[in-house]
């Protein structure tokens, strides 16, 4: 029988992609993969022709009687037919590095993860032990995927120069940003490049357990997580000697339970250690005394996941992609009102302006864009105006913001950006660990400013007290999350200061 | 309909047990408790505590620090909620007022004829395809009001995600 291609991921799930499954499946073999990340598309299946696969979409339940009428299984002509996936423009431009395979292949099948270039890296890892490893992973500039920057190699070094009889690798999988679903997909499609990756790292360094974080809003990741590394296990891939060699390394995921803190790396190993979720002052580093007080890299999934692509092609290889010292690829996530909205995986580089408007497609509602927020509910956001911002850890530090974990938020002209400050003032206030005072206590005192201020009490005063308190919680605060919070507050304030004056001058203005 | 079962002391003390060799088994042992029970009873707190050799005043701080556990049997159905920035930006904020109004509840609320939970999430990592929510653990996308609402009309007659992938 054809084999038709329908992704399990979370979001098409979540248009009806296990609907149309079953109305497939007595017509085609059915192979479930991830999502190729054109959400607008999805449900968005693929058949397998002589000539290749053939894409349709938005595909409904309902849709199926008339396109096997059309001949879908000969990849024949219908209004929904796409064509060969990778020449959708949105896909065509892409340099997909980490995200080679996601949507592509069975999840749960380790021959079509080795037919696609999978387990080359780890191979490759085992024949030129840590201090290769050690040097290919420094010299292809790779920083850490979430947010912070930090030169992934340095971090591992330090770890590996640790004494210790015991060390751990973990795998930050708490993706909490709004906007971000890149470590989700991976897990759901691709969840072997993670295992490789963290197998990698445990090499490098000379730790033989990893942990995976994984955020409990994410059961179905958790599951394909799970269900890949019993797979792993059987095949020898983790255990006692990886791939046949000396090395012993195994994985096991844990769920979070509703924490946006614990995406911050000490409040996760608490967390991960049976505690409250509360930030540990540093030093001493993770790397030095990190989980159950071990030596520990503490990575983000996505920095992890670049890892055997590295490994594979080369740190020279990956190193050409990116600009300044952002270096390789950044699976960038374009998220909320966008008309286009999905993963674009491109080197550093790419304007803000590009991903909005050109490949996002403007809006979905159709209005004009009016603000974007990047990084997360502690990015600032941008009005048009910054949009020659190039993705890149440097270029978006210099204009008041942060590239964060890479997702962009777009919002239409119908926003009020006082609302948006206030709820980054009510988020840090719901979220925040309790640990340090400017946080705990000035996440609420912001959330009360910003009511007086949109209900037009002494705005002018309270601006001032709202650019002091987050002057305060910048540099008083103990982790990123008081730290950043005025980020939002304060960009939404200084570009867009018109949604701040009391209403009866907002008409006006 | 989740099968929750009710709290017995006994079956809480093995499924205590069944999670507690391990690394850091609070969480664990929670989570188990919740998908068991549908929430963690407050009669769990001091067996978690002994079998830890924590206080309960510890095991009851880390039950209140994560957003996710309840302390309270939940209705027959969970509905979450995305109210994040992403699904801000496509309308979720008049969503909330919508289903709040149609339950007769508010925010972590359940309806009173105790078929519906409602509980606010910051992201599920549906943000292209927002508004967006778990119901019973099933993914929703692109909700508008007719959506929410025939969905969880629906929700009577479906078996949880849960139930289905056991």
């Amino acid at each position: 029988m054809t084999r038709i291609f329908v992704p399990r991921d979370a979001a098409a799930l979540a248009l009806g992609s296990d609907e149309v499954a079953v109305a497939l499946a007595p017509h085609a073999t059915i192979v479930r993969t991830g999502s190729r990340g054109l959400f607008w598309l999805e449900p968005m299946i693929e058949v397998e022709t002589p000539a290749g696969r053939i894409a349709y979409g938005p595909v409904e339940a309902s849709d199926i009687p008339g396109l096997l009428a059309a001949g879908l299984l000969d990849g024949a002509a219908h209004p929904k037919r796409l064509g060969p996936p990778e020449q959708i423009p949105f896909l065509a431009r892409q340099t997909r590095l980490t995200f080679a395979r996601c949507g592509v292949v069975d999840p749960l099948s380790l021959e079509d993860y080795r037919a696609h270039g999978g387990i080359k890296g780890l191979e490759r890892a085992i024949e030129v032990g840590p201090v290769g490893i050690l040097d290919e992973v420094t010299r292809s500039g790779l920083r850490g995927r979430g947010g912070a920057g930090f030169p992934t190699g340095i971090k591992w070094k330090t770890t590996a120069d640790a004494a210790s009889d015991r060390k751990y690798i973990v795998c930050n999988a708490d993706e909490g940003d709004s906007g971000t679903y890149a470590d989700r997909m991976l897990m759901e499609g691709d969840p072997f490049v993670l295992i490789e990756g963290m197998a990698i790292n445990g090499i490098a360094v000379g730790a033989t357990k990893g942990y995976v974080y994984t955020r409990s809003e994410y059961p179905h990741a958790v599951a394909a997580f799970d269900a890949a590394l019993a797979v792993a296990r059987a095949a020898g891939v983790l255990g006692s000697s990886v791939l046949g060699s000396r090395y012993t390394f195994d994985i096991e995921q844990r769920v979070g339970a509703g924490a946006y803190i614990c995406g911050e790396e000490t409040s996760l190993l608490e967390s991960l250690e049976g505690r409250r979720g509360q930030v540990r002052a540093k030093p001493p580093l993770p790397a030095h005394k990190g989980l159950f007080q071990r030596p520990t890299v503490v990575n983000n999934l996505i920095t992890l996941a670049s890892i055997p692509v590295i490994m594979s092609e080369g740190a020279q290889a990956y190193h050409d992609f990116g600009m300044g010292r952002s270096r390789g690829t950044m699976p960038i996530q374009l998220a909320g009102n966008l008309r286009f909205a999905g993963l674009f995986e491109a080197g550093f580089g790419v304007t803000l302006g590009e991903l909005v408007n050109d490949i996002g497609g403007g809006t979905r509602s159709g209005r004009p864009v009016r603000a974007v927020q990047v990084g997360g509910p502690l990015g600032a956001y941008f009005p048009p105006a910054l949009f020659d911002t190039q993705f890149d850890y440097e270029a978006f530090a210099a204009r008041g913001g942060l590239m964060g974990h890479g997702g962009v938020v777009v919002f239409d002209e119908t926003v009020d950006l006082a609302k948006q400050a206030r709820f980054a003032m009510e988020f840090a206030a719901i979220e925040s660990c309790g640990k340090c005072t400017p946080c705990r206590i000035g996440s609420v005192r912001g959330q009360e400013v910003m009511d007086k201020i949109i209900a037009g009490q002494a705005v002018e005063a309270n601006i001032t007290l709202l650019r002091d308190l987050c002057e305060t919680m910048k540099f008083g605060s103990l982790c990123a999350l008081g730290g950043f919070i005025p980020l939002p507050v304060l960009s939404a304030l200084t570009h867009f200061p018109e949604d701040f004056l009391p209403p009866v001058h907002r008409a006006a203005a | 309909m989740p099968a929750y079962e009710p709290w017995t002391e006994v079956r809480g003390t093995e499924i205590i047990a069944a999670h507690a060799d391990q690394e850091g088994a609070t969480l664990p042992i929670l989570h188990a408790l919740q998908e068991t029970f549908g929430y963690v009873a407050p009669e769990a707190v001091p067996l978690v505590a002994a079998r830890l050799n924590l206080s309960r005043a510890e095991v009851h701080g880390i039950v209140t620090f994560y957003h996710e556990f309840r302390r309270h049997p939940p209705g027959r159905h969970v509905l979450r909620l995305c109210r994040a920035e992403a699904c801000q930006s496509v309308g979720a904020e008049a969503l909330g007022v919508h289903i709040c109004e149609r339950l007769g509840i508010d925010w972590h609320g359940t309806s009173a004829d105790g078929n519906v939970t409602l509980e606010p999430v910051y992201c599920l990592g549906l943000c292209a395809t927002g508004p967006a929510a778990l119901l019973d653990g099933k993914p929703l996308g692109r909700l508008d009001a007719d959506r929410l609402d025939a969905a969880l009309e629906r929700a009577p007659l479906e078996r949880t995600f849960l139930e289905r992938t056991r």
